[in-house]
């Protein structure tokens, strides 16, 4: 074929994947929006446009043994995961067939099929426990013997999580003790209305890596390619037991820090530069260039992608409310003398708050 | 209050030039001393932040998003225009640092602001809360006080799910060398953020996020610059006779309603809105115990170790004697908070919740599905 004589930096199957979860990923968030305003969501909604390249780039090499830890900007690298759009969405109704039956919500985004951990709200919280399941697969191939347990974790989180505590900590320790984990700093030069440059006092986070005692690289996140090159290495590293990696990617969020926010300081001009570099876009003309699709293949992926949204949608609409039974339920994996009676069973008719149970 | 009035007068002046600035404001509201004005809790907040900061220099405000953004949910609007980046200070994403770098200021003697975007995030700081704040001046033997303020919106916000929905009050409550306060109106955010400010030690300032769009009307008086409100004084909100309502901030509002509700099926309630968690105002709690014979206490945080248990002892030990029915205690659900909005409202106490623990409480029938 014609890679033999441009070398190209992706195949043409791997292209169309690539392409498809980039696009589920800003199909699903723009319908997010939507829903939103139309009241079927609620609370803080974060989406991800503009830094697909990122989730796409490093989560489709994973297998699904391996581990992503994410934020409260959390759909995205579900999806990527492999959990379904309609688990995701019917969680983001309050649906019990939302991936935590609705308890979750936007920010707290969890599979154990698919090994996403979280869905961690709090800046900086992810990423200590991230760490902490690379530790696991380490744990269990030298202490409980398991020689396949190779493993990775990825723990996604933003710029302004890299002056938090948590993260330094955990840069040590995981250089350290050599985990296999790869920190993935989704620099989108904004952490709400806090300039990255004004919050930190270098702003090139890749270097942290180094003082640690890690390869830090640094990768512009609006491209898929380059991304995938990055990701590609560290995971490899990770998995061959030579340590963690701190991946720095350049990106950048095309919508407000959340739909709530009113998005007034960010300079349009800054806006544009980069919506100009959409990472979709980009990987479009890279795929028609090198004849690696056709225009009808991308768009019959599109259309593809738009049902399934749509799908996730109507899915969640018809799915059922929780029943009023659910709320006092999973608060502990062995509830005895949480709101049991002596039958085993929730006392959700119980008037009284204070045994651990409620008027529902 | 008068004493404390008098002593904001003398603080006052260390800062001659600003104090000049708002004082023909407050004259020519002393002009019109009867008319009361309608306030939203942001904007007393907001103002109450503006003046003590105007009148002391050594008052100043740090968090995240307080300056540029103008505070996450608005309450420092303005401020950094005001005052500028030396004293309103955006922070980057580090409670454990930034809080402890409020208390080490303060040990210094300055008067920092500590806001919070959501008291949620201080459990990343509790640690200088409690340790370096709270125990410090007992720790140096009087050595070192904190005059420090943490502020941000505290409780069940909508929609947010498990970690940001949650209340704080009986967390802080039960540490030694905190004061914990929770406004509910506009004239309670003004009075008692002036009062924590003012206040030589580490409090708690507990608001809520979904009352800072609420209206009040503020008196005359409440406007004064010179205003505060007393820690550890709770306000008797609605007189009545036959039982005893308790809450703070948002929920006042709630036993309020359910007052209204109980007045027409002819319970005559008195609410109690606890202004300060910690000092508690017992004296206040009992004597209306003692008066109506009944209580319910109503809190959103988690039932075990609340609030209302505590507000539950001390009327057993004070005033046993003269109860006339269980103590119903009103709290969020022992659960986090589900994200689900119809799990979410049977989560957080309701209005109906209170008229039927008030109703048992004074043994009216209550509905029997609520006790099958
Ligand atoms: C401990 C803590 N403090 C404050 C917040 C409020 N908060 C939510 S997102 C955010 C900004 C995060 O920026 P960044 O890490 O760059 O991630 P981005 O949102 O840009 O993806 C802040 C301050 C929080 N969630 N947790
Ligand atoms: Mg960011």
């Amino acid at each position: 074929m014609s890679s033999s004589v441009v070398k190209l930096l992706i195949t043409k199957e791997e292209g169309l994947e690539v392409f498809e979860d980039m696009y589920l990923g800003r199909a699903f968030e723009d319908m997010c929006a939507q829903m939103y305003y139309r009241g079927k969501m609620f609370g803080f909604v974060h989406l991800y446009n503009g830094q697909e390249a990122v989730s796409t780039g490093f989560i489709k090499f994973l297998k699904k043994e391996d581990c992503v830890v994410s934020t409260y900007r959390d759909h995205v690298h579900a999806l990527s995961k492999g959990v379904p759009a309609r688990a995701v969405m019917s969680e983001l109704f309050g649906k019990t067939t939302g991936c935590c039956r609705g308890q979750g919500g936007s920010m707290h985004m969890f599979s154990k099929e698919h090994n996403l951990i979280g869905g961690f709200a709090f800046i900086g919280e992810g990423v200590p426990v991230a760490t902490g399941a690379a530790f696991s697969a380490k744990y269990r191939r030298e202490v409980l013997k398991e020689a396949d347990a190779d493993d990775v974790t990825l723990a996604f989180f933003g710029d302004g999580t890299c002056n938090n505590g948590q993260f330094f900590e955990c840069l040590n320790m995981a250089a350290l003790w050599k985990l296999p984990i790869v920190f993935v700093v989704e620099n989108n030069l904004w952490a709400i209305g806090m300039s990255h440059l004004r919050a930190t006092s270098d702003p090139e986070i890749w270097k942290k890596g180094p003082a640690f005692g890690m390869p830090g690289v640094h990768v512009d996140g609006m491209d898929v390619l380059k991304v995938r090159e990055v990701a590609k290495e560290a995971i490899s590293r990770a998995r061959r037991g030579e340590g963690p990696t701190l991946v720095e990617c350049e990106t950048y969020r095309f919508r407000g820090h959340s739909l709530a926010d009113p998005d007034e300081l960010r300079d349009p001009a800054e806006k544009a530069r980069y919506a100009a570099r959409d990472p979709i876009t980009a990987l479009k003309k890279y795929l028609l260039e090198n004849k690696l699709a056709s225009e009808q293949e991308l768009k019959a992926i599109e259309k593809k992608v738009d049902e399934l949204v749509e799908d996730a949608v109507e899915f969640a609409d018809a799915s059922p409310h929780p029943a009023r039974s659910q709320l006092l339920e999973n608060v502990f994996a062995d509830p005895k003398g949480f709101g049991i009676g002596p039958d085993g069973r929730y006392r959700c008719e119980d008037p009284k708050f204070t045994e651990g149970t409620a008027q529902v | 209050m008068w004493g404390l009035l008098r002593q904001k007068v003398g603080a006052g002046s260390s800062s001659a030039l600003s104090m000049q600035r708002i004082r023909p404001v407050v004259s020519a509201l002393r002009n019109y001393s009867s008319a009361a004005k309608e306030m939203t809790v942001r904007e007393a907040l907001n103002s109450a932040l503006d003046e003590e900061m105007s009148a002391d220099p050594k008052v100043f405000l740090m968090g995240e998003e307080v300056g540029e953004y103008q505070g996450a949910y608005k309450i420092s609007k303005g401020l950094l225009d005001k005052y500028g980046p030396e004293r309103v200070l955006d922070t980057p994403i580090t409670e454990a640092g930034f809080t402890g770098i409020g208390v080490g200021a303060a040990y210094y003697g300055l008067k920092p602001v500590i806001e919070f975007m959501t008291f949620n995030f201080s459990m990343q700081a509790i640690d200088h809360i409690i340790n370096s704040a709270a125990k410090s001046n007992y720790m140096s033997a009087g050595q070192i006080s904190v005059p420090i303020v943490f502020r941000g919106p505290n409780g069940a916000a909508a929609g947010v799910g498990a970690q940001h929905s949650q209340c704080y009050a009986a967390w802080y409550a039960s540490c030694p060398g905190l004061k914990v306060l929770a406004p509910y109106s506009s004239e309670d955010s003004r009075g008692l953020l002036k009062a924590a400010i003012r206040d030589p030690d580490p409090v708690v300032f507990l608001e809520n996020e979904l009352l800072y769009g609420e209206s009040f009307s503020v008196s005359a008086e409440a406007l004064d610059s010179s205003f505060c409100l007393p820690i550890g004084k709770a306000k008797i909100e609605r007189e009545g006779k036959d039982v005893t309502i308790t809450a703070f901030s948002k929920m006042v509002g709630y036993a309020l309603k359910a007052a209204e509700i109980l007045e027409k099926e002819g319970i005559s309630a008195e609410v109690i809105n606890l202004r300060s968690i910690r000092p508690l105002d017992r004296s206040t709690i009992n004597a209306s115990v003692r008066k109506t014979n009944r209580l319910v206490t109503v809190e959103e945080g988690f039932p075990q170790h609340g609030v209302g248990a505590e507000i539950c002892a001390s009327v057993v030990e004070d005033s046993f004697g003269y109860l006339d029915a269980p103590v119903e205690r009103i709290t969020g659900a022992d659960v986090p908070m589900p994200y689900a909005a119809n799990l979410e409202r049977m989560a957080v106490p309701q209005v109906e919740d209170i008229v039927r623990a008030a109703k048992r409480a004074c043994y009216r029938a209550v509905p029997v599905a609520a006790t099958a």
